[in-house]
């Protein structure tokens, strides 16, 4: 056995520190693509133990790759260079409320939705709602900048963070931040490590803001016989003095695929469908929800659906969340992205991945967050089919190069992680790139804390079959 | 790695999973093992990479011996994986591997199947429990020294009616006629000999609402015990005894009390190929397979008017909502009952740790288990446990033993506790 893991093992009860083949396999994989075998997996319970695995990581300069539930969909936890699996799932999850302050103070290893569950008790809320919220940690969330459908009107978790605790690359525990809302003093790390996806820092702590709970909401769904007219509705209504809360797009393929999965009476006649969420005051509701209505007849909207019931309104939105799922139906295998563009882009994107599906025959569906410019186009594939694979990496290349084109960007909440690490120099020009690396590079000397993701390796490209 | 073993094991149904770990919290093991490898995707991934030579059968041996099987997994997932045929197939893999032991196969192969094995069990326990045997040697703890941990257990058994009593039963009731239905009975094994008192309260809650009850000759244990343990042929010579002694009469519904046997018998037509002729039976037999549950709601003939001032919590079988999908009949029947208090339980998914034999092979984990569902169950602070199969009727009354409760909470199978409501027919 190595020295290293033998001393980890020295210093770790037996049972936090797993070498057999089972328990590497288990930890090998995240929800997207690849599979890396770590050496061993390490589960700390106390930032004094993260804090030892990375001195001791540092001084035999061994990759420790922190993950929280392994939900990730761009590749974040993968340990592509072996080493050190770093689960933090199995943390202590405490929650510290101060509803006085409106923030709320919480460990790695809790639950999202936890957190707004918490909230709610108090009349307040934890506006970031990542569809995995159930399942995945707030430090992944963190690490990863997740969004999720309230992003368009509340922003993405960025957005909500004011303070951090984080273990260095180095084995030392930093404060960043603080308690405050607001808070100018020197530069803003806290802003710097959330969404560093893991090769910062390990976070240990985090403290968060929280809003009040929008007092009531209100549910619409609006069918269109035209994919473009449906974009540029969404336009119109953002200009026109209303925010949703949401604002879910899902193509037509998309709403066969849930009608035969799980069927609830869309629309499946409709190019497209948008389903809106108001949030607010009863009263203003009522208002916006006029204006909507009369913003889509003028756009010409096939139809305006408002439900009667919560059941109904929750059956919509439950709808849309079956999409996922339901168009893993039509092929195994979904490559998904989260490109995004200018909102008013919206309608010229779709175009392009039209184009992009013709010219290499494949199944692409489209739904997502399409109030903020965030698509998820999905392409349906089988990983088996190697020819087929091969299409499937030149169409996700081309889909991003439209993306930036448009004045988009090749994430809008998922990540970089080793899936679109290849791109970033497409985006970012190889200053800009560079820029990011320095600041790594000195953060991190012995480059141990999550190697291979974000940056591209020398000739890396994205590769997704097997030969 | 060869074509029958990735087919034996189910790959090209491990590639349904996306790894999306929507299965995490629902996953009882997951949450008392902490760690991945005893959740169902970490599970799923290894059965892929035992399939695809990347590990060897025994590197799966622990993580697939270690699931309850209690399928709550299958509820949450979004993609529909086949779980069940998944960890059925990693189970058959595994026990093809094993070295025959002599104690297992006299327990799969003679004693379950056999109701004169059952018919002893049930006359033994009824003996060691009116001798006073059951007093001396639990204070002696004789018990203890049996070598898997059957003195937990046994503290827990019901008292058994004589041999005389169960031996006197008719195979055939009839009340009113016409009959509104006619019931075939499972009678199960376990629930034939140590819970025989449920079995006849459930007859006798059929007839009050107007069926009529035939214990069909021939019957034999549904198997689900060893297709839980891999023993997949021989659950489907189970299967297929079944199957012709309910053909022998017309009858409305097949109906069980044991979610465990239900689950399995209502998965029968999954045993064989589709197309052929034992697969068209079963499909036949399973179209009438109804918990009892179902049946007294379907039936709608009694009425409850005694008041019962007892305040009640609800633990469902994991096979009985998660497999057979019957989760709104019981509480709609408790519901009935006047005066009584029903109190959901934060979790009432959350599997038991009873699961088959899981509670005996796997003794430490289920405890573990049960003291998460017991934290729950005192949260409640019910007199009375329900529940609707004798693995959790046993599991709860241990984990009310463990807990010290037992003067101030029971644990009874629904049929039970509906009869002693005492409900007339309508």
């Amino acid at each position: 056995m190595e020295e290293w893991l033998k001393e980890m093992q020295g210093l770790f009860p037996e049972e936090r520190v797993l070498t057999s083949i089972a328990d590497r396999h288990s930890y090998s994989f995240d929800a997207s693509f690849g599979e890396h075998l770590p050496d061993a997996v390490v589960q700390p319970k106390d930032k004094q133990e993260v804090a030892t695995v990375l001195k001791l990581a540092n001084a035999y300069k061994i990759p420790v790759h922190p993950r929280g539930s392994g939900t990730c969909l761009s590749g974040g936890p993968l340990p592509v260079h072996g080493g050190i699996v770093l689960d933090l799932s199995q943390y202590p999850a405490e929650i510290d409320l101060r509803p006085r302050d409106l923030t709320v103070t919480v460990t790695p290893s809790v639950l999202t939705a936890n957190i707004n569950k918490e909230a709610e008790k108090h009349g307040l809320m934890y506006a970031p709602d990542p569809s995995s919220a159930h399942v995945a940690t707030i430090g992944g969330n963190l690490a990863e900048n997740s969004g999720g459908p309230r992003g368009l009107k509340y922003g993405v978790t960025k957005d909500h963070v004011i303070g951090l605790e984080v273990v260095t690359p180095e084995g030392e525990i930093i404060r960043t931040g603080g308690q405050t809302i607001k808070n100018v003093t020197g530069i803003d790390l806290t802003k710097l490590i959330v969404g560093s996806e893991g090769t910062l820092g390990v976070i240990v702590g985090a403290t968060l803001k929280m809003m009040p709970k929008p007092p009531a909401v209100q549910t619409l769904m609006v069918a269109f016989d035209e994919v473009r007219r449906a974009g540029e509705a969404i336009s119109q209504t953002l200009i026109s003095g209303i925010l949703p809360a949401k604002m879910e797009f899902m193509d037509q393929a998309c709403i066969v695929a849930v009608e035969n999965f799980q069927p609830v009476g869309l629309p499946t006649d409709a190019a497209a469908v948008i389903i809106i969420e108001l949030d607010g005051h009863p009263e203003t509701l009522r208002v916006e929800r006029g204006l909507i209505e009369e913003i889509m007849e003028e756009m010409g909207a096939k139809e305006v659906i408002i439900p009667k019931s919560d059941d109904e309104a929750t059956k919509l939105w439950h709808a849309r969340k079956q999409v996922s799922p339901a168009i893993a139906k039509i092929k195994p295998t979904k490559v998904s992205e989260d490109a995004t563009v200018p909102r008013s882009k919206i309608p010229d994107f779709m175009d392009q991945l039209e184009l992009i599906k013709e010219k290499y025959d494949l199944e692409i569906v489209a739904f997502g967050h399409a109030g903020d410019g965030n698509l998820h186009p999905n392409i349906l594939c089988d990983k088996r089919d190697v020819e087929e694979m091969k299409r499937v990496e030149k169409a996700v290349e081309e889909m991003f190069e439209a993306a930036l084109e448009l004045g988009g960007t090749l994430s809008g909440e998922h990540g970089i992680g080793t899936m679109k690490a290849p791109f970033m120099e497409l985006e970012l020009g190889e200053v800009g790139l560079d820029m990011m690396k320095r600041i790594k590079d000195s953060w991190d000397p012995n480059g141990i804390l999550n190697p291979g993701k974000v940056f591209p390796e020398k000739g890396q490209k994205l590769v997704l079959h097997h030969e | 790695m060869s074509n029958l073993l990735k087919e034996k094991l189910g790959y090209d149904k491990t590639f349904d999973c996306v790894q999306c770990g929507y299965c995490l919290p629902a996953c009882p093991t997951y949450e008392t093992m902490e760690k991945e490898t005893h959740s169902p995707r970490g599970r799923i991934n290894l059965v892929k990479m035992v399939a695809e030579g990347k590990a060897s059968v025994e590197d799966m041996r622990e993580p697939i011996e270690k699931c309850l099987g209690c399928m709550a997994c299958t509820t949450v997932c979004p993609t529909n994986v086949q779980y069940g045929a998944i960890l059925e197939g990693a189970k058959q893999v595994l026990d093809e591997e094993k070295p025959r032991r002599l104690v297992e196969d006299f327990f799969f192969q003679t004693f379950f199947p056999s109701s004169k094995w059952m018919d002893a069990l049930g006359n033994a326990t009824w003996a060691y429990q009116k001798s006073g045997l059951q007093k001396i040697s639990q204070r002696f703890g004789l018990t203890k020294k049996a070598p898997l941990p059957i003195h937990e257990f046994e503290a827990a058994l019901p008292p058994m009616p004589a041999p005389k009593k169960r031996r006197g039963r008719a195979d055939r009731y009839i009340r009113k006629r016409p009959s509104v239905a006619k019931v075939g009975f499972f009678q199960g094994c376990v629930m034939d000999s140590v819970f025989f008192e449920t079995n006849q309260n459930t007859v006798e809650l059929l007839l009050r609402s107007g069926a009529e009850v035939v214990f069909p000759e021939g019957q034999t244990c549904c198997g689900a015990l060893h297709a839980h343990t891999g023993k997949v042929d021989a659950s489907i010579e189970l299967a297929k005894q079944n199957i012709e002694a309910f053909e022998q009469e017309g009858f409305d519904y097949i109906v069980n009390n044991a979610g465990g046997c239900g689950a399995r018998l209502i998965e029968y037509h999954h045993l064989f190929e589709e197309g052929t002729e034992w697969h068209n039976r079963a499909v036949r037999f399973v179209e009438c397979v109804k918990d009892i549950s179902e049946v007294l709601v379907q039936l709608d003939g009694l009425v409850f008017e005694k008041t019962m001032d007892r305040t009640v919590t609800y633990q469902p079988s994991c096979h009985l909502q998660n497999v057979q999908k019957v989760t709104s009949e019981p509480l709609a029947l408790l519901q009935k009952i006047p005066g009584l208090e029903l109190r959901e339980l934060d979790r009432p998914d959350f599997c038991c740790g009873s699961a088959g034999v899981y509670n005996i092979v796997n003794y430490e984990d289920a405890m573990d288990i049960l003291d998460v569902k017991m934290q729950d169950v005192c949260g409640v602070d019910p007199d009375s446990v329900v529940t609707s199969n004798p693995g959790c009727l046993l599991q709860m009354k241990l984990g009310i033993e463990r807990e010290g409760v037992s003067g101030k909470i029971d644990s009874v199978h629904l049929v039970d506790l509906l009869l002693e409501a005492d409900p007339q027919p309508k």
